[in-house]
């Protein structure tokens, strides 16, 4: 009899992951490093160092650095979901992103910045809070109270705490069907797709925690209505925030709240446009698969995503921790990464040409297998 | 009084303790949780998916679908 190879243990096994995870702090520390190089150098435009960076240097660095397929080992998922270590990674952005708020605050209320420059905060303050939200999406996942009680926290700033409801009762149930607001359709533009889903999540939020408590016997005019105590943590944010700093910053922190869930939007956006699940015989659609979502191995942009990109085995196992996703060789794969493929998500005319031949490749050429915009049918029968 | 265990994830609806959050209070049958009921903690699978769970726990998770020892929907 062959000798067995020894299982995999913790002693043979290294995360080569295990200290990049902390890169992902290099987010919420944008508006830090943007007062400082507006103040070093006197240039208003570094308010805008966020987008600047992410937009100009980052698919290239994103691109350079390449892929990355390696997958923990099986025997060994349990133990690594256990290391307390890879929590704190994400537990450390909240405080960072709410320093960052603060000193945006003080900055949009002090006087000295021009309008353009307060605006440039506004929109690197959005992206903070915009990928807050994922950090809120891996924590609100987690069975343990105090995780979803952060998840909560970091949605507070850009006023969406019904989305902690939503994706996980919601979009995770229906996903890629088009009974799905935050699933995109083959031919349906960012910009039409934005109001779809911001109305269709609320909606169906309050929907999803309205039946659960009319199940106990209560009205959904409740604090235990985690819609309504998630937006209660965002006026109490917004009013304290307004008493220490005044009312006039309350246009910069509204405008950083909407750039940061429409870079949310953008996300789900791409996540499963034009992927359907099939109707199996009868009405209920079959169950999600690798081939429901659209992933990205690359290692940069998924290391300051926690592996949001490995979004099949996210949609297989949610419950999973970030550090513990696995790649999956059947899913289809994005040409790069989330943070470049926002980009041309806002480029109708461009994200068509890039992404509409690969949905239709995907289903072998046959429109009909798409979750397809209705009317426009027509113009993807060759 | 029997347990139900969620196919993806760990989540077990004792029939005992019910799921008062949702809405089941200690003591609702398994019959009594509308077929429609999706698992609370991770969301993919519904109702008619558990595995009634005997002695307690399913033991090692083979990556395949459990046998559905559930009752059938009805």
């Amino acid at each position: 009899m062959a000798l067995t190879a020894p299982a995999a243990s913790p002693a043979t096994w290294r995360d080569g992951k295990k200290y990049l995870w902390l890169l992902g702090l290099f987010v919420p520390a944008f508006p830090f490093l943007a007062w400082a190089l507006a103040n070093a150098t006197g240039m208003g435009f570094f308010w805008w160092s966020e987008l600047l960076l992410l937009y100009s240097a980052f698919p290239w660095i994103d691109h350079a650095v390449g892929k990355d397929p390696g997958n923990p080992p099986d025997a060994l998922l349990a133990w690594l979901e256990q290391q307390r270590y890879y929590r704190w990674c994400t537990y450390l952005y909240l405080p960072l992103q709410y320093a960052g708020l603060v000193m945006a605050c003080y900055l949009w209320s002090r006087g000295g910045l021009s309008t353009a420059d307060k605006l440039g905060l506004a929109f690197t303050t959005g992206f903070v809070s915009g990928n807050g939200i994922n950090a809120a999406h891996e924590l609100g996942h987690k069975k343990d109270s105090v995780e979803r009680w952060l998840s909560k926290v970091a949605l507070a700033q850009t006023a969406y705490g019904h989305f902690f409801i939503e994706h996980n009762r919601g979009h995770h149930v229906r996903v890629a069907t088009p009974q799905d607001p935050a699933s995109a359709r083959l031919g349906e533009t960012y910009w039409r797709f934005w109001p779809r889903t911001v109305w269709g999540s609320l909606r169906s939020a309050w929907g999803l925690e309205s039946r659960r408590l009319a199940r106990t016997g209560r009205s959904p005019w409740t604090v235990r209505n985690d819609v309504l105590n998630a937006w209660a943590m965002t006026l109490v944010l917004f009013g304290t925030l307004m008493a220490v700093f005044g009312p006039g910053i309350l246009p910069y922190l509204l405008l950083q709240a909407v750039v940061g869930f429409s870079l949310l939007e953008t996300i789900n956006y791409i996540e499963h446009y034009g992927l359907l699940r099939q109707k199996a015989g009868g009405e209920r659609y079959e169950r999600c698969a690798p081939r429901h979502s659209w992933n990205c191995n690359n290692l940069a942009s998924n290391v300051l995503l926690y592996h949001l990109q490995r979004h099949s085995d996210h949609h297989a196992n949610p419950t999973r921790r970030y550090q513990a996703l696995r790649h999956v060789d059947e899913a289809p794969e994005l040409p790069a990464g989330y943070p470049t493929m926002t980009l041309l998500a806002w480029i109708p005319p461009l994200w068509r040409r890039i992404m509409d031949e690969r949905v239709l490749a995907h289903y072998g050429g046959d429109p009909d297998l798409a979750n397809i915009q209705p009317g426009l049918h027509g113009r993807y029968r060759a | 009084m029997s347990r139900f265990q969620c196919p993806v994830c760990e989540y077990t609806y004792d029939e005992r303790a019910g799921e008062p959050r949702e809405g089941f209070p200690p003591g609702t049958a398994w019959a009594g949780v509308p077929d429609t009921w999706c698992c609370p903690d991770c969301g993919v699978r519904e109702k008619v998916d558990f595995a009634e769970t005997v002695g307690g726990s399913l033991g090692e998770t083979t990556g395949e679908p459990p046998v559905n020892l559930g009752r059938e929907p009805s």
